[in-house]
Order: structure tokens, then C-alpha cells, then sequence
């Protein structure tokens, strides 16, 4: 299972990417392994406010329907329509292509709840 | 989880495939081996193979036994030559539904019936206290493996798991040895593509199974399955059928025949047909790419009052859009009614199409 190093995770199974105070966040790839052929994505809206732990998207397989939580404070900026148009691209590269949205964040304390990728490995074992 | 299920005989190929299991009716069965788009491919495009050991086998014999089960059963025995099979219903005494099943005619006075996983004990009972005549009634069940190879492939996959040997015709059941081991072989299926049900010795089930898969099947769970069946309409009972519906009102009267003389739950049947079918089992299709609909969503009319549940629902692989089924009341069942469905508060629309969902070419 591919756990990136430099990425931060929740036990949710999401993973953040952390690049300033802008959070890309999408679903690992054990998430995806898990739920199987990706075939619906719902996304949040540019410019909502999201509280951590909210669930902001859902992610959907032929059998079960996934909720996509906000990781942490902060405020929608950009969100994949990519994913929307071909969910498939979540299976196929969750870390790069398969990015749900994007938030942007306040608090650099937020970021503490967040695992490594070694927790995170632990977590999925 | 899996402390409770009872397992196949065909446990140590899943677990060496890696399949994903599930709780279903009782048994810890695979879901999936890989993707279930893919599988749901292999079976429309070239032949999957099912673990269908779950299923139920009973056997009856007798100078009594087809006349006592063409008094219990809705589709006309009579109509079955040695070697033949046809879908019909056990019912109640109120025309509802115990279980829809396969009957084969082995020989002129024996027969086979496969019957759902979730019902075998509720059939054979039922079955049992309304024996009649000279008949032997047996539930092997337990002794029995099954697997399903589905698609436009499986003739050529029985072929060379059988050393050259043919399928029985279209609904038909041939009744062999294989080195001293019976084997029954049904050609029928669950998923609207040739195919054929395969029953042995419990024993000899993984044998048989991974000889399907080496001879050009690929192995496929409940999740295809399902997707597969949905395609086709083919009804899921506990689901789709139930004791509080008949087959009229499923839309199944192909498979019931009132004219054949008195049968478990005919008078009701008769009744309800006199009376006109307040409500029928509707096929209901968006009509545009959105989020899989699932059992239990609120099927709406199209100023939004909430009039039924999906029975069934999934995304459909081949059509790429929601597909379901629904009792809707008769003035809504009619082929072009708008309807919508409700996912997560979004209203999506749809509408009743004629069954089924998927057809070939």
C-alpha cells in the first residue's frame, strides 16, 4: 500500500498536502483499494466555510457511498471537477490526478491533529 | 465478523484470490476479487465464474412428487420433459411469495429444486408440513458446492473443463458422473448471458472452480452479481419479492399458471387478478449520470410526494446511470411517468422504462 512520506493523514483515511496555508486533500490509496471502482464524486462548493471534521464530499462506489470529512478549519478554494467528470481517476492516481479540494487555513495549530505517515501506516496494519 | 458465517467449500480459492468477503444470508461470501466493473464486464463480454454454493439443493422422488409439487409450485410442471427446467414460485396461502426457485426434471418422477441461501430452512419446512402422497423430500444443501459460469464465453469455458462435453439446451440440466462423483449441471443463470449453474459433492467443489478459472473465467462476486442481475430485472427475493407481494404484482405472470388446476395460493392470485393490481414492480432509470441509487431511496412523482422505496438500486455498469426497482401505484407504472429519486436531499430525475434495464447488442 502506498503511504507517501511527506504527506499528512487522517484516521478517516484521507490524506493533506500542506504547501503554505493552502490544504489539497483527497482519499489514500488504501481508501480507494477499500471502496473499489470510484464511480460517483460529490464535491463542496468554492468559498464554503468548513468546520474540521464536517463532511464536506462523498465518494462513491458501486456498493457503498463514502463521506469526505474536512481535515481541519478553513475555507474552500478549489475543487477538482476532473474527479467529478471521471471518478475513476480517484483509483487510479488518489495522491497526484485524484486531489478532492483545496482549503485555504488560518491556524497552523489545526495541523496537530493531523498523522504521519507512520501513524498512518500503523492505523491501516 | 466472520465468526457467526458459515463458509463454502470454495472458501480456500477465495482467500488465495484475496477476495473482499461479506456477510450474505447467513455466509461469509466474496463481494469482489478485484473491481467489480471489471467483473461485471467479464461476464457481459466473455465468462465469470460465481460461488453459488450458498444456494440451496433439494431433491424429490416419488411416483407422488410431481403432482404434489405442481400443487405447491405456480409455473405448470407438466409442461417439463426429462431434462428440462423453468423458473417458478413457492407461495403462501395468501399468493405472496416464500421464495422464487429453479425446478429441473431430472427423470420423469425426480426432481430438483434450487432455492435462495436465506430461505432453504424456510422452504423446506414449509415444503415438509404440506407433504403429500408417495414422495422422498431431501435438503442436500449441505453436501452440495455450486458455482455459476456466466457469459458469452462459458459454452467454450465447459468445453474444455469437460473434455469436449456440451450443455445441456437452454434451461435444460444434465445429470452425470465424473469419476464416480454426480455432477449436475444447469444451463441457466442469474445474470441475462449464457451460461450454466455447475453442482458436485462439496468436496469436489474447489477442484471444479479453479478448472473454470484455468479454463478462461474470471472469478466474480455478490457486488457483479448484483449488477448484473439489476440489469436484467431479475428480482432479489427478501428485496424485490416478499410475502406481502405476489408475482403478479412483481410483474412475473409469465411464471404462474392459473389455468394448470389448484395450486398454493391460486385463489388469492385469481382474486387479486379480478380485482386489478393496485401497485407493480416498475423498472425506474435516471435520465442522467449522477450518484448510484440504493435501496430505500424515496421514490418521488414528479411534483416531489413521496410515493414509494427502491426495493433495488445500484449504478448500472453497462448503462452508466441509476437504475432501480420500485412498487409503484398503477396510474405511476406506466412506461415514460417522471418520476425522481432522492439522494442525500438532491432530487434526481428519472423514469419508468420497460424492463429490462440492459439489452444485448
Amino acid at each position: 500500500m502506498n503511504v507517501p512520506e511527506k504527506l499528512r493523514y487522517t484516521s478517516d483515511h484521507e490524506w493533506v498536502r500542506i504547501e503554505g496555508n493552502i490544504a489539497t486533500v483527497g482519499i489514500t490509496d488504501h481508501a480507494q483499494e477499500e471502496l473499489s471502482d470510484v464511480v460517483f464524486v460529490e464535491l463542496p462548493s468554492v468559498g464554503l466555510a468548513v468546520g474540521s471534521g464536517d463532511s464536506i464530499a462523498v465518494v462513491e462506489s458501486v456498493k457503498a457511498a463514502s463521506e469526505i470529512y474536512a481535515p481541519i478549519n478553513g475555507e474552500v478554494v478549489e475543487i477538482n471537477t476532473e474527479v467529478e467528470n471521471d471518478p475513476s481517476i480517484i483509483n487510479g492516481s488518489p495522491y497526484e490526478e485524484g486531489w478532492i479540494f483545496k482549503l485555504r487555513f488560518d491556524e497552523k495549530s489545526d495541523l496537530e491533529d493531523l498523522l504521519d505517515a507512520g501513524n498512518y501506516e500503523d492505523l491501516i496494519h | 465478523m466472520s465468526g457467526e458465517l458459515k463458509e463454502t467449500p470454495l472458501r480456500e480459492v477465495h482467500v488465495e484470490l484475496g477476495a473482499k468477503m461479506v456477510g450474505f444470508s447467513g455466509w461469509d461470501m466474496p463481494i469482489r476479487y478485484g473491481s467489480i466493473l471489471q467483473e461485471h464486464k467479464a461476464v457481459r463480454e466473455g465468462a465469470g465464474a460465481f460461488d453459488i454454493s450458498h444456494m440451496g439443493q433439494f431433491f424429490v422422488e416419488g411416483p407422488d412428487a410431481a403432482s404434489w409439487l405442481n400443487k405447491l409450485l405456480t409455473n405448470n410442471l407438466d409442461k417439463l420433459g426429462e431434462g428440462e427446467g423453468h423458473y417458478t414460485f413457492l407461495l403462501n396461502e395468501h399468493g405472496g411469495v416464500i421464495d422464487d426457485l429453479l425446478l429441473y426434471r431430472i427423470r420423469e418422477n425426480s426432481f430438483l429444486l434450487v432455492v435462495n441461501a436465506s430461505k432453504i430452512a424456510e422452504d423446506y419446512a414449509w415444503m415438509k408440513a404440506h407433504r403429500k402422497g408417495e414422495v422422498e423430500f431431501k435438503d442436500c444443501s449441505e453436501e452440495v458446492a455450486g458455482m455459476a459460469v456466466q457469459g458469452p464465453r462459458s459454452t467454450d469455458v465447459y468445453s474444455r473443463m469437460m473434455g469436449g462435453r456440451t450443455l445441456p439446451p437452454r434451461n435444460g440440466v444434465d445429470d452425470f458422473e465424473v469419476e464416480g462423483q454426480r455432477i449436475l449441471v444447469c444451463r441457466t443463470g442469474y445474470t441475462g448471458e449464457d451460461g450454466f449453474e455447475f453442482f458436485s459433492a462439496s468436496g469436489g467443489g474447489a477442484h471444479w472452480f479453479r478448472s473454470a478459472l484455468s479454463d478462461g473465467a474470471a472469478p466474480c462476486g455478490l457486488g457483479a452479481r448484483d449488477t448484473l442481475r439489476l440489469e436484467m430485472c431479475y428480482p432479489l427475493n427478501g428485496s424485490d419479492l416478499s410475502p406481502e407481494r405476489s408475482p403478479l404484482e412483481a410483474g412475473l405472470a409469465f411464471f404462474v399458471d392459473l389455468e394448470k388446476g389448484e395450486f398454493m395460493g391460486r385463489g388469492a392470485l385469481v382474486a387479486q387478478k379480478s380485482q386489478g393490481l393496485k401497485e407493480r414492480l416498475v423498472a425506474i432509470r435516471c435520465l442522467e449520470a449522477g450518484p448510484p441509487i440504493r435501496p430505500g431511496a424515496v421514490v418521488q412523482d414528479r411534483e416531489g410526494n413521496e410515493i414509494s422505496r427502491l426495493t433495488s438500486g445500484t449504478l448500472s455498469p453497462s448503462l452508466g446511470v441509476g437504475i432501480g426497482l420500485s412498487y409503484l401505484p398503477k396510474a405511476l407504472a406506466k412506461v415514460g411517468t417522471e418520476l425522481r429519486i432522492e439522494v442525500r436531499g438532491r432530487n434526481i430525475p428519472a423514469e419508468v422504462v420497460k424492463k429490462p434495464f440492459y439489452k444485448k447488442g
